[in-house]
């Protein structure tokens, strides 16, 4: 027998008892400081999508995670844990920095520049750990882990190393980008090009994992290797293709972040969007469809969870502990369902 | 004391692992539990051993019934089993792994105990050294040691002799010898015949799970295989046709496969010709087949289809070349779990295009679901088949102009019905000039779809039989590897 990975299936209505599992759990911890959970979920409500400028930035903040968890529906989809994501974030953060910092050809031209780049640069991060465990078996656990440490190293020492500010060095990043090499916002913040670029990664990859034979097959080989090799299917193309998909993905993220957003090269440029990510997608299901509201969701509470510091008193990684429940009780879930499941067959086949 | 297994039933969907099984196994007896792969012994023996519950039946340990729910129920009544890979914690060493599942032992107390216990058998056990450091055999030495301290009587031991040494197997058999001479029970399941026949008191034949045959040994060696392999009923129902192109050739070929090794095999295989391999389970009928498949490359030799040497190249070449592999294993190595059927025929056919047309997928599904008679729709995970009509869907999935078909059990686990229509399948294909190579557990399949046989024993082919002229006797002595001469 060979082990398969989990996956996580859920019935209709299995998240809707999720999520009220898990806003249960969150109101309990609330009420036990104190205050009002029904107060506590109005502000976070509130600051995050109250107020234009709000919105604005909630949608920003969705743009990387999307962006990252579109990459891993396909790398999970192949029976991948690609926890490199992180790295591959901060690969495409750096390679667009410098094509923010080096390139001197007007805004669209930087811009589509950078992009190139960086989803490039997330692509080899990606194809790298894919490389590592197809032909030297390494697991692409430790090996994405590995390359997320190298990529964090790397970005540490360029912003206090050759791309420190002038003057000092200082962790709290480079100088800002010069204005040319910004994403065009409309009103302070929102980026449409990012919005767009997000909204395009959703589509492709559910058309991909929809409606080609690319898509069919990577699901064969994410499900049973061994089938799907003896089948006729190349399995270490589609694993590495995977990888470089993800990676691409990821990469993209990690420009949006650092043209898009922070407008300058800082150490935690991948936000944590990569391990976020793996949250949304293990709660999508691995579904394309589902990625985009669910990262809006999580979005929400990562957001608006700062409001309940400030109004409230409680401590804003409150939005944290909501996310981990809501993923925590879908698995309960997800698995009580499958024993029941199970138990109903295996009760049929008596 | 006693052992007795009474009616025992366990169903898997439509498999019945065990159909209604009693054994009786009295006090210092060396008994017996034969059968091929998938006769229903290991389900049994976990059975008896509380690693999974039967559907009915009773386990009863001197005339009481023993409520089986956990390993923990048998170790108390006295059974304990040995695995076939010991259950061994690696980082820990031989005296944590001794007083494991014994955990308010005394340690200096346990060294003594196991030094003890292992000198009296003649095993030599360092207790501070770390189990990885140790043999399959020291392994299962230190196994049944742990079983004895933990108080069991009767000892089950599945397949023990696989990945042991010659000298540790002669050691194994003293010490079980030994322990039976003290009035326990030892039940050592096997599908290798003269490893019962030098060891056992009595033996259980296991066939499609059902006893079907209990028997004091030493008995004749055809009547045991008969039991394990069935009764040829009828002989060489269809037209053996005349010889064709050549579709496969192996020269001189050497293969290493984990336990077995093929060495200098030469093999003519025509169009239009049906092979059987026939063999105890592990003789290296699998062997055979994976290396023909390209699933395991040659040491040496050649291997010659459709006009190249495929020796060493990889699988997707192979099957390029025409050579198509159905593996035993429908769910692990052929089908997929979570896919659909709709799916599978998309995976398995021509690629047409990077945009799959869904419509156009699922009419060319309907219409082969109806040409296979698969009982299922479209959009049917695998694994929601039964047995048969997964074997249909692979069938059914495999692509017109294959010259060569390597099948393994073709029609294990299938009702008589199923069995008849994969046959009437296959025999179309040798019609449109299809070779065949299967390897199979029934006498009668053998016999009646082969035109040569080739037989195996211990990774040899021991002889090659035209199937016309070879009876179930001969057949069955040769796989017990003895020839009537």
């Amino acid at each position: 027998m060979t082990t398969r990975r989990p996956i996580l299936r859920f019935r209709p209505g299995s998240r809707i008892i999720a999520v009220v599992l898990a806003l249960g759990f969150t109101s309990l911890l609330v009420a036990a400081t104190g205050a009002s959970p029904f107060e506590a979920f109005r502000l976070l409500w509130q600051g995050s999508v109250g107020t234009t400028d709000k919105l604005a930035n909630t949608l920003m903040t969705w743009v990387p995670l999307a962006l990252a968890s579109a990459g891993l529906v396909v790398t999970f989809s192949a029976g991948l844990w690609n926890i490199g994501v992180e790295g591959q974030i901060v690969m495409g953060a750096i390679a667009a920095s410098w094509v923010a910092r080096e390139v001197d050809l007007g805004t669209a031209a930087i811009i589509t520049l950078a992009v190139a780049a960086g989803l490039v640069a997330g692509m080899l991060w990606g194809l790298l750990a894919g490389v590592l465990r197809v032909y030297a078996r390494v697991n692409e656990i430790f090996g994405g882990l590995g390359l997320d440490f190298v990529a964090t190293g790397l970005v540490v020492y360029l912003v206090i190393g050759p791309w420190k500010r002038s003057g000092i060095a200082s962790t709290s990043g480079t100088d800002l980008f010069p204005r040319e090499a910004w994403m065009p916002t409309i009103g302070d913040r929102l980026a449409p090009i990012a919005i767009v670029l997000a909204v395009i990664a959703i589509v492709a990859v559910f058309a991909l994992m929809r409606g080609t034979y690319f898509g069919l097959r990577l699901k064969a080989v994410g499900a049973n290797p061994t089938s799907a090799f003896i089948i006729g299917i190349r399995t270490h193309r589609y694993l590495l293709a995977a990888m470089a998909i993800g990676g691409a993905l990821a990469g993209v993220a990690g420009t949006v972040q650092a043209i898009g957003f922070q407008h300058k090269l800082v150490p935690a440029i991948s936000g944590g969007y990569g391990f976020l990510g793996i949250l949304v997608v293990l709660l999508a299901a691995y579904r394309a469809a589902l990625v985009a509201p669910i990262a809006f969701f999580f979005v929400m509470i990562s957001v608006g969870s700062s409001q309940l510091s400030l109004r409230l008193g409680l401590d804003s990684s409150i939005g944290g502990v909501i996310q981990g429940a809501l993923v925590l009780t879908a698995v309960l879930v997800g698995g009580w369902q499958v024993q029941r499941a199970t138990r109903r067959a295996a009760a049929e086949e008596v | 004391m006693s052992l007795e297994l009474r009616d025992i039933r366990k169903y898997f969907g439509e498999v019945r692992a065990n159909d209604g099984v009693s054994i009786r196994v009295e006090r210092g007896e060396l008994h017996g539990l034969l059968g091929e792969n998938g006769a229903g012994k290991s389900t049994l023996m976990k059975i008896l051993s509380g690693f999974i519950e039967a559907d009915s039946g009773e386990v009863v340990v001197d005339d009481q019934v023993i409520a089986m729910k956990s390993p923990r129920d048998a170790i108390a009544a006295g059974i304990g089993m040995l695995h076939q890979d010991p259950l061994v914690f690696l980082p820990f060493s031989v005296l944590e792994n001794f007083v494991l599942g014994n955990p308010r032992a005394d340690r200096d107390q346990a060294r003594s105990e196991l030094l003890r216990l292992g000198e009296s058998f003649g095993f030599a056990f360092e207790p501070e050294a770390p189990v990885r450091t140790l043999t399959v055999g020291e392994r299962q030495q230190l196994e049944i040691v742990r079983l004895l301290w933990l108080g069991a009587k009767v000892l089950i031991l599945d397949e023990p002799t696989t990945g042991i040494s010659a000298t540790q197997q002669a050691l194994l058999f003293e010490a079980l010898r030994t322990l039976a001479g003290q009035g326990m029970i030892v039940i050592f399941v096997s599908h290798k015949l003269e490893e019962v026949e030098a060891l056992c008191d009595r033996v259980t034949v296991m066939r499609r799970g059902r006893a079907v045959g209990d028997v004091p040994l030493p008995a004749p060696i055809d009547r045991l295989v008969e039991m394990m392999f069935g009764r040829a009923v009828k002989v060489a129902e269809r037209d053996h046709r005349g010889l064709g192109d050549v579709a496969i050739e192996l020269a001189r070929l050497c293969v290493d496969d984990r336990l077995v090794s093929l060495r200098d095999l030469d093999l003519l295989v025509h169009r239009g010709e049906v092979i059987g391999l026939a063999g105890l389970e592990g003789s290296g009928q699998r062997t055979l087949l994976r290396s023909c498949a390209g699933l395991l490359a040659p040491r040496s030799g050649r291997l010659e289809a459709g006009g190249a040497d495929l020796a060493g190249h990889p699988y997707h070449e192979h099957r390029e070349a025409g050579i198509h592999y159905l593996p035993a294993g429908r769910l692990e190595e052929g089908l997929i779990r979570g896919v659909t059927v709709a799916e599978h025929f998309l995976l398995a056919g021509e690629r047409k295009g990077p945009i799959i047309d869904w419509d156009s997928a699922h009419d060319e599904a309907r219409r082969r679901i109806e040409e296979h008679s698969i009982v299922g729709t479209t959009d049917s995970p695998a694994e929601s088949l039964s047995g048969g009509n997964q074997q249909r869907l692979l069938l059914a999935m495999m692509p017109a102009g294959v010259d060569v078909l390597l099948m393994e059990h073709p029609t294990r686990g299938l009702d008589i019905a199923s069995a008849d229509w994969v046959w009437s399948r296959l025999l179309e294909r040798v019609e449109q000039g299809t070779a065949i190579i299967f390897s199979s557990a029934d006498l009668d399949e053998l016999l009646r779809y082969s035109d040569r046989i080739i037989v195996f024993f211990a990774g040899r082919v021991i002889a090659v039989l035209d199937a016309a002229d070879t009876d179930a006797v001969r057949l069955a002595h040769l796989i017990g590897g003895k020839d009537l001469g």
